[in-house]
Formats: structure tokens, C-alpha cells, sequence
């Protein structure tokens, strides 16, 4: 198991470097300009020295190798830095000061390091999004179960509109209609997150409860739709297996035989749906963050693609690719500890 | 313009004294959004205008621009003019006085080597300073004294207040950003985003793209102002939700460039918790029509070079397109309260709207009518006209964009009533404003006989604006095609009468030359007209004291914005 890890993550570094380059040069060859967004009253000339100043006009490898300089050398010693100084978890070990003002990755909107915004969007997007994705969990699991065990009964047939629901109704419809009914007509939640919000006391955590319901809302029923539908056919799979039977005859209660044998042969590809949609938190979700103005991760994101802001939007994507691929990793490792008939020796 | 400003000042002082019981502060938290979020609070490094204007709280020009367009000192005490002795006569220097005892928010004096240090910072070569044309023509910024900045121009300049006025001129810290001159501009993050300023509010927390808290500036110079002890400045979203924030569940007060269909403004304001405000700067969405040939089957060094067109300078042809177009549908379709009907290249300040051309009217009847009169009549019965053996089929491009494919649909009708037909094209923004010399879809290319933007200018004179209709400003393959002077217009008697604006000097005196300037290329088809686009914002009912302005900031006077009792 150890080695099929390491062999992966060894493996995974010409991939992820194939993947940089196919994002530069699709970025870098696709038709664009920085300063496309720019008013008309400023002259060519000013905005040539202004791609100029940004970095612009150099040869593509040279660009190339000074992202790759910046992401994989100065980024790790500003973390580093920043783990041994600042972070709850290491900052007792002395201070490191391996960062001395190298060029970092610097975004062409901000003038300012890329990876400072991502860690300063992560929050909101991570109490969001991942908070999203835990209560679809938890809503999806047991929805999914009992639906396949009582097929086509009411219950399944009332999941399986909802999930139709949530599967067909995009988020820029049901974001703006959530905001429209809870707060434009009845004023319950407010319709824009406050990413300035601390959580510091009981009253502040209800605050912060309370504005994130609406977008909370709207992803946990898209998210819940698409788990429950994949826990319901694996669940189905299953019990109609011989072992189940067998299980059954040999005088074994019902929830014995659902909740032990069955769930847990039926959780192996729900596994790995869950953990390949991961990265997705931390990805963020674009259109309901920009609805309900969280500005997370999504939102920089798109919000970088439309400002052609190239090295933000190279990074971020990168930064997903490597997500990706980790959780890739970790869904087939967890392949191996639920179905002991995996074995990767 | 003395006078003027004791008038303000006057006026100023009586606003003051009636809300001298207020103390500065006192009315909480004003609450600002931006639906296209601030990424810096540095002005000189973006040349976009949330940023500007979220920079304005901080950073201060030394004078501004009213509502009306007219100059206001803002740290002077007077605007310098050749009468006052400020500018000297032969309008090669200008010398600004700043008003004593103004501070940096951090409590150092405001001094003439801050605004000397401004100009060095945004004219160094590797800076990429997006508002260095502010300072074209200068040959030096000196500081005498503390309180005494002199400007030299390298030719009589008769409008001088251009550098260190306006939105985008504010003046900087020297001490801040010393370290951050040239190329070192971008790694002085700290300073770009908590910039120290002269204005009412300072920064507390800045995030890029997303928010920004600012406080009242302790050390501001009026007394009591600004009224608002905190403000918070929200981006993200859209337009249509912004307003909605502000109109109908009032958690925002104030919500910046509401472009929204005027079906959707009309429905908003229903709720009672807003209004739009709306305010007309120079903006102009026109037609500009072609003076070069770009038939596809010329070689590339002759599509859009070489000369005329085969039909469009006829003057009966775009007379009649012009009449033909319904502009009053036009605006009510797209724009509602953003938009006026305009027939002039550069309909305001006022002293240079040109009174010539009247345009309200479609006048379907009249354009068939000069079209048949000048010959060219649809010969072989396809409903299309025909200029010596020419069909009048244009095509017609502009960038993708909901109200301008609207426009364009319905200008289409209309050229059809006339036996024109139009095909139509949209091409992605920043393609096609992204000027880049090795793509075909550029509008500085022009391939294509007609095509659609809008253009202004900054601050309120047009003098480099009207530069755009000289001869040599059409893009060429040998400039990589760059060059203001889109539609290839050339009239060597704009050229010469454009000379005599360059020394004429007063308002009243540039106005003049200026409408004639504007007239001649109507007149010659250079462009047609259509919309004079505004700003339009949403402000909620519980606001006073906003007054919105086309001319700077919207947010100019936010000092005096305070609370509905």
C-alpha cells in the first residue's frame, strides 16, 4: 500500500507538469489582452507600457520557467516562512527567513502575490462550500438507502422529483429565486455575504449562520441530488446480491443486513464520488458565489478569466489540477480499506 | 471662475454651519456596492474606475470637477487662471498654491514635494502608470516651497489644469512610496492597498476584488465632516443584484453603474426603498462608418488603408442612415435613464454641445427622399439600392453586448426601410477592444464598413478627444495598427481649424472652435451619433447629500453624504 502511494505521488509530478504546460500555452495562445477592459481615453501607447510593466512580450519559455521558478521555489520558502512564524501548528520552531524578496507570482489585476488572495478567499469558500458538501452528505446517505430499500415507494418517488429538481434547476435560477422569496419578500436572511464577518462570540457564529443559509440552500440541493441518486443505484446493486439473500436465511435482522452488510458493499463507488468531489470545495462554486457575493475562490476565479488576468487564472487552475490529482489518490487508497478483495502489492 | 468659487465656498460654509452640531462620525455605517469589485487601491496602476473611485475616499486631486463639470479647488484655495496670476501669460507655466495646514492622514503636512513626487512616480518609463497622459507636456514639476507646486509646459498650454485634477490625478505620499517607484510599483503591495491620503476616510481593511472598510479620518480638514464614521465597500455580483440590494431589500445604500434594462429599473424603483440617480458625462455610443475600403479580397497592406470607400462618403447615403434611425426607440429600448438622444460628437460640458443638428426624430420619408434625389435607387429590383452599380449592403460590427445586439437588430430594421441592407457581426470585447495587431476582429482594424462603441474623454476638455479626427491618427499596418482616428477620416480644414483650438484659450473660446470642430465631422460622416450614455446608480432613500457627478467620482463629495433623519 505504501509503495503503490509513493509510486502514485512520484508519478503524479510529470503529470502535474505536463498539465502546467497545457494550461499556459492554452491560456497564453488564446486570443486576449489585460488591457481589453481598459477605457477607450487611455492611448495605445500608455497601455503598451503598461503590458510592458506587467511582463508581457517576453518569450513564452522564459514566462514559462518564471512561473515555474515562482510556484514551486518562492512560494514553498513564503510558506515555510510563514508555518514556522505565524501558524498554530508549527510556530514554535524557530523563525525561518528563507524568502528575500524574489519575484513572486504576481497577479496583473492587484499587482499583488497570487497566493496571499487564495489564502485570504479559502475561508468563505471553505465554510460555504464545504459546509455544503458535508450536509449533502448527511442528507444524501440515508435518503439514498432507504429510497433503494423501499423502491418505488412514495418516498423514492418524492426523492427522486426533488433530485430531479436539484439536478435541473441551475443555481443562477435558484439562487436569485431563494433571494426574492427569503429576502425580498420576507426579509429572513440578508442576500450578500459579509466576508469581513469574525466569528467570535455566540453572537457573531448566528450571524454568520445566518448568512450562509441562503447559499448553503442552494448548493447542499444540487450536491444532496446528484449523491443520493449515485447511494440509490449502488444500493440497489447490492440487494439483490446472493450474499444478501444468504445474510437473510440465515436469520440476521433487516437492519443487520442493510446497515452492516449491504452499506458497506454499496459505500465503495459512493466513496469515491465524495472523494473526487473534494477538490470542487475548494474550487468553489462559481455562479452561487457570485449570486450571493461570498467571493470565494469561484468568484476569483472567474472574475481573474474576465480581466484576463493570466497568472491567477494559470495558478488557480494549476492548484486544482494538483487537488485533483491528490484525491484521485486518496479515493483509490480508500478503495483498498473498504473492499479488502483490493490489494495493491 | 473666482467669483464661482466664492459663490461655492459661500454655500459650502452655510451647509456647514447648519450641520455644525453633527460631530464627524455620527451617523454609522454607509454602506457602498460595486458590482465590479476594486482590485487596488492604487489609481495609477489600473485604469479602471471602481478603482479610482475607491481610491477617491483616500487619495485627493488638488482640484476637482462639480457636478456641472466645473473646476472646484480641493486642497488649494484657489484655482489658478491667468487673471489671478496663476498661470502665466504665455500659458507655459502654472503655479498652485496648496490651502495650509492640510494634513496626511497619518498627521505629516501635505507639502509640494508630495504632488513633485506624484509627477516622478507616474512618469518613470518602466512604472506602466495607466494615467501618465495626464502629465504629457510637461517638461518639469518644481516645489519652490512647502506650499507652492509649479508645472512647465513644453509649448503654451491654454488648458492647464489637467495634471494633479479630477478623479484620476490624485496625489500620492512621498514618504509611503518612495521604495516604489519604476518597476519596483508592483511588490509595494502594502502601499497600493492601504494607500495614506488627504480624504475623508481612512483604510482599514482592503481586499482585493471583494471589500473594503474604510473609517472617518480623524485628522480630515473640515470640521464634523465626513458624517458617516465607517464606510463599507462591497463588490462582487451583478448589476441587476445590486440594485436589488439597495431598491428592494435596502442592505446596501448605495449601488454603483446601474446598467440594467430600463424594464428592470422601472419594476425596482415599485419598492419605495430607492431611487436612481442618474448624471450625463461626454459618453457616446455612435456608428462610425468606414472612409477606407474594406472589401476582403484587398491584400492586407490595402483592406482599410487605401481610399474611399466605395459608397459611404456620399453624403446623401449617410445623411439618410442617419435619418432613417428612430433614436428615441433606441434609448427606451436599451438604455431608459441612461441614455439621451444625441446627434453630436461631443454633446457636453454644455459649452461645446453643438445646437446644428437636430435628430429627435425619425424621418424615413426625408431619407428615402435624398437618396432618390441623389440617383442612387434600387435598379435591379432586389429592394437593395444601388450607387453606381454598388448595392448598399454594409456590414455592420460591434462587440457582444445585450443592449448593442438590440441596437444593432433594430438598426437593421431601419436601414432596410431605406434599401440598405445590413449583415450583422458581435465580436467578444476584449478581442475586439484588445488592440491586438495580429488579430482581424480588432474595431482599430475595421473590417467592416460600420461599426458601434462608445468613447469620452477625461475631465472636461476634449481637445486630445477632437485629436481623434486628425489625418495622421488612423491605424496603419506601420503603427501595428494603433491609432485613435478609427474611421480614417481626413479633412485637411479639421486639421487646421483643430491648430486653432490648441492656442485658444477660456471656455467660451475653445467651446466655440469646439462646436465647429464637431459640426465638420457630422457634417463629413465621420460618425453617426446615436445615444448620450449617462452613469446611472441607485441610492436608497434614507441617503442625503449625494449629488452625482459625470465629471469625477461618484462618490466626489462623500464628506457631506449623511444620514436621513
Amino acid at each position: 500500500m505504501l509503495t503503490f502511494a509513493i509510486r502514485r505521488l512520484v508519478l503524479s509530478v510529470p503529470t502535474l507538469l505536463f498539465i502546467a504546460l497545457v494550461i499556459f500555452l492554452l491560456l497564453n495562445l488564446a486570443p486576449n489582452d489585460p488591457m481589453a477592459q481598459v477605457p477607450l481615453t487611455i492611448p495605445p501607447e500608455v497601455k503598451q507600457k503598461m503590458r510592458e510593466a506587467l511582463g508581457i512580450g517576453e518569450a513564452l519559455p522564459l514566462q514559462f520557467w518564471k512561473w515555474l521558478v515562482a510556484m514551486f521555489w518562492t512560494e514553498p520558502k513564503v510558506l515555510i516562512d510563514w508555518l514556522t512564524a505565524d501558524s498554530l501548528l508549527l510556530g514554535w520552531l524557530p523563525d525561518t527567513a528563507l524568502y528575500q524578496g524574489e519575484l513572486r507570482v504576481i497577479s496583473w489585476q492587484t499587482r499583488s502575490p497570487v497566493m496571499d488572495i487564495v489564502v485570504q478567499r479559502l475561508p468563505q469558500t471553505l465554510w460555504v462550500v464545504g459546509t455544503a458538501y458535508l450536509l449533502a452528505i448527511v442528507i444524501a446517505v440515508p435518503i439514498g438507502i432507504y429510497s433503494a430499500y423501499r423502491q418505488y415507494s412514495w418516498f423514492d418517488q418524492a426523492g427522486t422529483f426533488v433530485s430531479m429538481i436539484g439536478f435541473s434547476i441551475p443555481p443562477f435560477f435558484s439562487g436569485v429565486l431563494v433571494i426574492v422569496i427569503f429576502s425580498v419578500q420576507l426579509g429572513w436572511f440578508p442576500s450578500i455575504y459579509d466576508t469581513t464577518l469574525q466569528v467570535t462570540d455566540w453572537d457573531s457564529f448566528l450571524r454568520q449562520i445566518n448568512q450562509m443559509i441562503l447559499p448553503v440552500m442552494v448548493l447542499t440541493l444540487q450536491i444532496t441530488a446528484q449523491l443520493s441518486r449515485f447511494m440509490r443505484a449502488s444500493m440497489l446493486d447490492n440487494l439483490g446480491q446472493d450474499y444478501v439473500r444468504t445474510a437473510r436465511a440465515k436469520g440476521l435482522g433487516e437492519p443487520n443486513v442493510v446497515l452492516v452488510h449491504v452499506l458497506r458493499n454499496s459505500m465503495i463507488p459512493v466513496v469515491t464520488v465524495i472523494a473526487l468531489g473534494v477538490p470542487n470545495i475548494f474550487g468553489g462554486a462559481i455562479i452561487t458565489e457570485q449570486v450571493f457575493k461570498v467571493n470565494g475562490i469561484g468568484q476569483l476565479l472567474i472574475t481573474a478569466i474576465e480581466a484576463n488576468d493570466l497568472p491567477m487564472v494559470q495558478t488557480l487552475t494549476f492548484v486544482f489540477a494538483v487537488l485533483i490529482v491528490l484525491f484521485n489518490l486518496i479515493a483509490d487508497l480508500a478503495y483498498g480499506m473498504l473492499d479488502p478483495r483490493i490489494r495493491y502489492d | 471662475m473666482t467669483a464661482r468659487t466664492l459663490l461655492l465656498g459661500a454655500t459650502a460654509s452655510i451647509a456647514m454651519a447648519a450641520s455644525a452640531q453633527a460631530e464627524r462620525g455620527s451617523d454609522g455605517e454607509l454602506r457602498l456596492l460595486y458590482w465590479q469589485a476594486p482590485s487596488t487601491l492604487n489609481p495609477f496602476l489600473s485604469g479602471g474606475r471602481k478603482d479610482s473611485e475607491a481610491a477617491g475616499l483616500v487619495l485627493e486631486p488638488l482640484a476637482r470637477f462639480d457636478e456641472r463639470g466645473v473646476l472646484t479647488p480641493w486642497l488649494v484655495d484657489e484655482i489658478p487662471t491667468v487673471e489671478n496670476g496663476g498661470v502665466r501669460e504665455d500659458l507655459t507655466q502654472i503655479t498652485w498654491k496648496l490651502s495650509p495646514g492640510v494634513t496626511w492622514s497619518d498627521g505629516t503636512p501635505l507639502t509640494s514635494a508630495d504632488v513633485k513626487f506624484t509627477y516622478d512616480y507616474c512618469t518613470h518609463p518602466e512604472g506602466g502608470c495607466a494615467h501618465q497622459t495626464k502629465f504629457d507636456g510637461i517638461t518639469s514639476v518644481e516645489a519652490p516651497d512647502a506650499q507652492t507646486v509649479v508645472i512647465t509646459f513644453d509649448a503654451p498650454t491654454p488648458n492647464p489644469h489637467v495634471a494633479f485634477v479630477g478623479l484620476e490625478s490624485p496625489v500620492l505620499q512621498a514618504a509611503q512610496f518612495a521604495d516604489c517607484l519604476g518597476a519596483t510599483a508592483s511588490t509595494c503591495t502594502e502601499a497600493n492597498f492601504n494607500p495614506i491620503g488627504t480624504g475623508p476616510f481612512v483604510v482599514d481593511e482592503f481586499k482585493p476584488n471583494d471589500v473594503i472598510i474604510y473609517s472617518a479620518n480623524d485628522r480630515f480638514r473640515l470640521e464634523g465632516k465626513p458624517h458617516f464614521g465607517k464606510v463599507t465597500l462591497k463588490g462582487g455580483g451583478d448589476a441587476a443584484s445590486a440594485a436589488r440590494a439597495v431598491m428592494e431589500t435596502g442592505e446596501f445604500d448605495y449601488a454603483w453603474n446601474q446598467q440594467l434594462a430600463p424594464d428592470i429599473i422601472k419594476s425596482m424603483e415599485a419598492s419605495g426603498k430607492g431611487r436612481f440617480i442618474s448624471e450625463f458625462g461626454p459618453t457616446v455610443e455612435r456608428l462610425v462608418l468606414n472612409h477606407s475600403n474594406p472589401d476582403p479580397s484587398l491584400g492586407p497592406d490595402e483592406r482599410s488603408i487605401i481610399k474611399p470607400h466605395p459608397f459611404l462618403q456620399d453624403p446623401a447615403i449617410y445623411k439618410a442612415m442617419s435619418m432613417a434611425i428612430d433614436r428615441p426607440l433606441l434609448v427606451e429600448v436599451g438604455y431608459g435613464p441612461a441614455g439621451k438622444v444625441t446627434c453630436n460628437w461631443v454633446p457636453a460640458p454644455e459649452w461645446h454641445n453643438s445646437d446644428t443638428f437636430d435628430c429627435d426624430e425619425q424621418d424615413l420619408e426625408g431619407a428615402n427622399k435624398l437618396l432618390d434625389d441623389a440617383g442612387i435607387v434600387d435598379t435591379d429590383g432586389d429592394g437593395i439600392r444601388e450607387k453606381d452599380g454598388v448595392p448598399l449592403k454594409v456590414l455592420y460590427q460591434t462587440s457582444t453586448n445585450a443592449v448593442r445586439q438590440d441596437t444593432q437588430e433594430l438598426v437593421k430594421m431601419m436601414w432596410a426601410d431605406i434599401g440598405i441592407e445590413t449583415e450583422l457581426r458581435n465580436i467578444n470585447a476584449s478581442v475586439y477592444f484588445g488592440g491586438d495587431a495580429g488579430s482581424p476582429d480588432t474595431f482599430q482594424k475595421f473590417y467592416a464598413d460600420v461599426q458601434m462603441y462608445s468613447n469620452t474623454f477625461g475631465g472636461t476638455d476634449p481637445q486630445g478627444y477632437f485629436g481623434n479626427g486628425l489625418c495622421d491618427k488612423a491605424p496603419t499596418p506601420e503603427k501595428q495598427w494603433q491609432g485613435e482616428n478609427i474611421s480614417r477620416y481626413c479633412n485637411p480644414e479639421f486639421d487646421a481649424l483643430f491648430e486653432e483650438l490648441k492656442t485658444a484659450v477660456g471656455n467660451e473660446a475653445r467651446g466655440a472652435i469646439g462646436r465647429r470642430l464637431n459640426d465638420m465631422a457630422i457634417e463629413d460622416g465621420m460618425m453617426i451619433p446615436l445615444v448620450h450614455r449617462g452613469r446611472v446608480s441607485a441610492q436608497s432613500n434614507t441617503l442625503e447629500g449625494v449629488v452625482m457627478n459625470a465629471w469625477d467620482s461618484e462618490l466626489w463629495n462623500i464628506h457631506d453624504w449623511r444620514r436621513a433623519d
